[in-house]
């Protein structure tokens, strides 16, 4: 089953390398990871999605928190969370598909942010379902090009992660 | 008021001089109270050198390879209970300690490890003997640290000690640029470390050890199981208190012998892989499993399914979260310290009665009658076995005993029975051949006036076989136990049950006259070859209180290590002697 799991770490040259490390070493995977600095500026915060039966995102979350660097881990999935991930694409918007493509992307609640003469590119956020769909619901050929940030995670309503 | 006083801080700059990296690094292990440094000089560690030259408290060995250095700076802290500590330079320097580092990272052994590094402008240029120390290392140590400013020099020392004694213990490598050893900045030894990302636990869930007693007072075939943890946290006292408490059967892990007296009768021998009959079948057959500072792995319980196929319930201790249902799912966990777990499952214990256990002993006693080590008592060429049980008469069972990697190893933790903790010393977790020399030194270094036995065979002694020198510098009087059989036994004998008798590479042509090669070292030799003159050699050895003696016993080359799991088997399908 599909996990998503919250780690603050302290913001130190290794920490990244040290986590990734932990899921190579042990045979874990990742499907993706995110991670950037929060509010305060010592600690960082990373998104890692992962797959594994219960057992498995037990041993991880434990694998986490033996880190050194490793300040809190949640595994964000075992209660109300809110996932987001950002994509951009860049597809065929040519004389003919161009009207069609600017419609997709609007019933996706996507937003053309560059355009030229045969080609769009739209940002389009959601859970990482919302963006298959969308590149789902695309003339396969049309695509010229994705990237996409990994999913970010929070907890619902008052459910607070801090050091 | 003229200078606005903040607490002492204006005294203490006035009174602290500004020191260089170097001195720091000194005066760091000096506050630690570290006596014995093994290390090897290189490029990148100069400046440090030169000021362990400009002082006498911290002593330094010389050893002659890295890999030496970290073996005996493991030893060391293996047989006192405090931090091992080596030396080593860049590049190189490091990545021949790499092996002693993995080595103490699987038994868990509290090390600090200075590493020399590249000057910080020259890091990532591939400068001259530039590695990526904390890259190299990361998989295999505690935590690791690059110290790029001198200001964070000594908190970062006071660190890699707090986090290798804490918690679960390992190595913490410290790497040092050469140019952070040159600067100088004022010298603060803090006494106090706080981390908010590492905070291990301390104390067992009170819950959770209410369950676990009540399940031991239940229990009608109870069985305790304990391993190294036992042994790095000082818990034997506690253990044995329980264990006479309860009058129930225990078992060691090959790390955890001598956490519980190897000659007690409640005492049912190692398990696992070449563990005894009656400990195995016991494991398998309880009811109630007290398993503590133990990690179930696959030397020790065989395969998972197999040892699942008998219910019982998994009374689990251990400090380490992680150790804790990884192999085998456990009903309760008790993550705490050791000592202070047990001493509560005492009170507890206390005004209760636990159930009548006769007919499991009776059962247990069965099983022992099978006397699962028994082996040629009458041969013409000297048993390995043999050897062994003349070394525990001749030491009167007193000896710090290091070991190699492979059958002596076995037959070691077999037939050495240890009555005390932090007397067997052995490389369990990673199965480092060459382990053994290196280890013993340190042993002797932490134990002034121990008797200390190498326990090895002809191929692990070429491993690190350089340490003689070292031996010789230091007067180190080890005496050296070389089971030689000619070959890499525990690969012969697999070669012998799984692959047909094909014994591809694992015969050691050309091994050199080691009676002759200890004399080229500055040592003695002794060779011995029958059986009536295993015990006066011993003896001669063990009287020689000065010197280091290498006694080449050479034994039957086909002897195998009884009784035998097969990997991947059950912990109850084990090969004995007596099915051949």
């Amino acid at each position: 089953m599909k996990h998503i799991i919250s780690i603050l770490v302290e913001n130190e040259a290794g920490a990244l390398s040290r986590i990734s490390n932990m899921f190579s070493a042990r045979g874990y995977n990742i499907e993706s990871l995110t991670v950037a600095p929060t509010e305060d500026a010592s600690m960082s915060r990373m998104t890692v999605v992962t797959k594994g039966s219960d057992d498995v995102i037990e041993k991880i979350t434990k694998q986490l928190n033996k880190l050194v660097e490793v300040v809190k881990v949640v595994d964000l999935s075992e209660a109300e969370h809110i996932e987001r991930e950002m994509m951009l694409i860049k597809v065929r918007a040519g004389a003919k598909e161009r009207e069609d493509m600017k419609r997709m992307a609007d019933i996706f609640r996507g937003r053309v942010i560059d355009a030229s003469d045969n080609t769009y590119t739209i940002e389009l956020t959601g859970d990482g379902a919302k963006l298959d769909a969308f590149i789902q619901a695309l003339d396969q050929s049309a695509i010229l090009e994705t990237v996409r940030t990994g999913a970010s995670g929070i907890g619902r309503g008052n459910r607070i992660l801090r050091a | 008021m003229l200078f606005p006083t903040q607490g002492n801080t204006v005294m203490d700059r006035i009174k602290t001089a500004e020191l260089t990296g170097a001195e720091i690094v000194i005066r760091c292990l000096q506050a630690e109270g570290v006596d014995y440094v093994f290390g090897y000089p290189g490029g990148a560690v100069l400046w440090i050198y030169d000021e362990l030259f400009k002082q006498d408290k911290v002593r330094h060995v010389l050893v002659r390879h890295e890999q030496g250095a970290a073996h005996a700076a493991d030893g060391y802290s293996r047989s006192s209970h405090k931090v091992g500590v080596c030396l080593v330079t860049s590049g190189p320097g490091l990545t021949n300690a790499v092996t002693g580092i993995a080595t103490a990272y699987m038994d868990s052994i509290p090390m600090v490890i200075l590493s020399g590094q590249v000057p910080t402008h020259a890091i990532g240029e591939d400068a001259f003997q530039e590695c990526d120390a904390v890259g190299i290392t990361r998989p295999c140590v505690k935590h690791n640290f690059l110290v790029r400013d001198v200001k964070d020099l000594a908190m970062t020392i006071k660190k890699a000690f707090h986090i290798a004694t804490t918690g679960r213990p390992g190595p913490v490598l410290v790497d040092i640029p050469k140019d952070v050893t040159t600067h100088k900045c004022e010298f603060h030894y803090p006494e106090t470390v706080s981390m908010r990302s590492y905070n291990p636990v301390k104390k067992g869930h009170t819950g959770q050890i209410k369950k676990a007693v009540q399940l031991l007072l239940e229990a009608k075939r109870p069985m305790v199981y304990s391993g190294g943890g036992v042994v790095l946290a000082n818990a034997a006292p506690q253990l044995k208190a329980l264990m006479k408490r309860t009058g129930f059967p225990i078992t060691n892990t090959l790390m955890g012998l001598g956490g519980y007296p190897g000659t007690d009768a409640q005492f049912l021998g190692m398990l696992g892989m070449h563990g005894t009959y009656e400990s195995n079948m016991a494991m398998q057959h309880c009811d109630v499993l007290l398993a503590i500072g133990a990690r179930f792995d696959d030397r020790v319980i065989g395969n998972p399914a197999h040892f699942a196929q008998n219910p019982r319930k998994i009374i689990h201790i251990d400090i380490d979260p992680s150790s804790i249902s990884k192999r085998v799912k456990v009903d309760v966990p008790i993550v705490g310290n050791i000592p202070d777990v047990l001493s509560e499952f005492l009170g507890l214990l206390e005004k209760s009665k636990t159930q009548d256990i006769k007919a499991w002993w009776k059962q247990i006693e069965e099983w022992r009658g099978k006397d699962c080590l028994k082996y040629d008592r009458n041969a013409k060429v000297i048993k390995p076995q043999f050897v062994l049980e003349k070394l525990y008469e001749v030491t009167g069972g007193e000896a710090i005993i290091t070991s190699d990697v492979g059958q002596h190893q076995m037959w070691a933790a077999q037939f050495y029975k240890f009555e005390q903790p932090r007397r067997w010393i052995n490389s369990g977790g990673l199965g480092t051949m060459g382990f053994g020399l290196p280890a013993a030194m340190g042993a002797v270094l932490a134990n002034p006036g121990a008797t200390v036995a190498c326990v090895t065979g002809e191929s692990s002694i070429q491993m690190c076989l350089q340490e003689l020198s070292t031996c010789k510098q230091y007067r180190l009087p080890v005496k050296i136990i070389n089971l030689n059989n000619k070959y890499m036994g525990m690969v012969r004998q697999w070669q012998q049950f799984f692959h047909g008798n094909r014994y591809s590479e694992s015969y050691m042509d050309a091994l050199p006259d080691f009676v002759k090669l200890a004399e080229g070292y500055g040592h003695s030799g002794v060779l011995i070859d029958k059986p009536a003159d295993v015990e006066p050699a011993l003896r001669e050895a063990f009287k020689r209180k000065k010197d280091l003696v290498f006694l080449d016993f050479l034994t039957d080359q086909t002897e195998n290590v009884y009784p035998m799991i097969p990997g991947g088997k059950g912990i109850t399908e084990m090969i004995l002697s007596e099915d051949l």
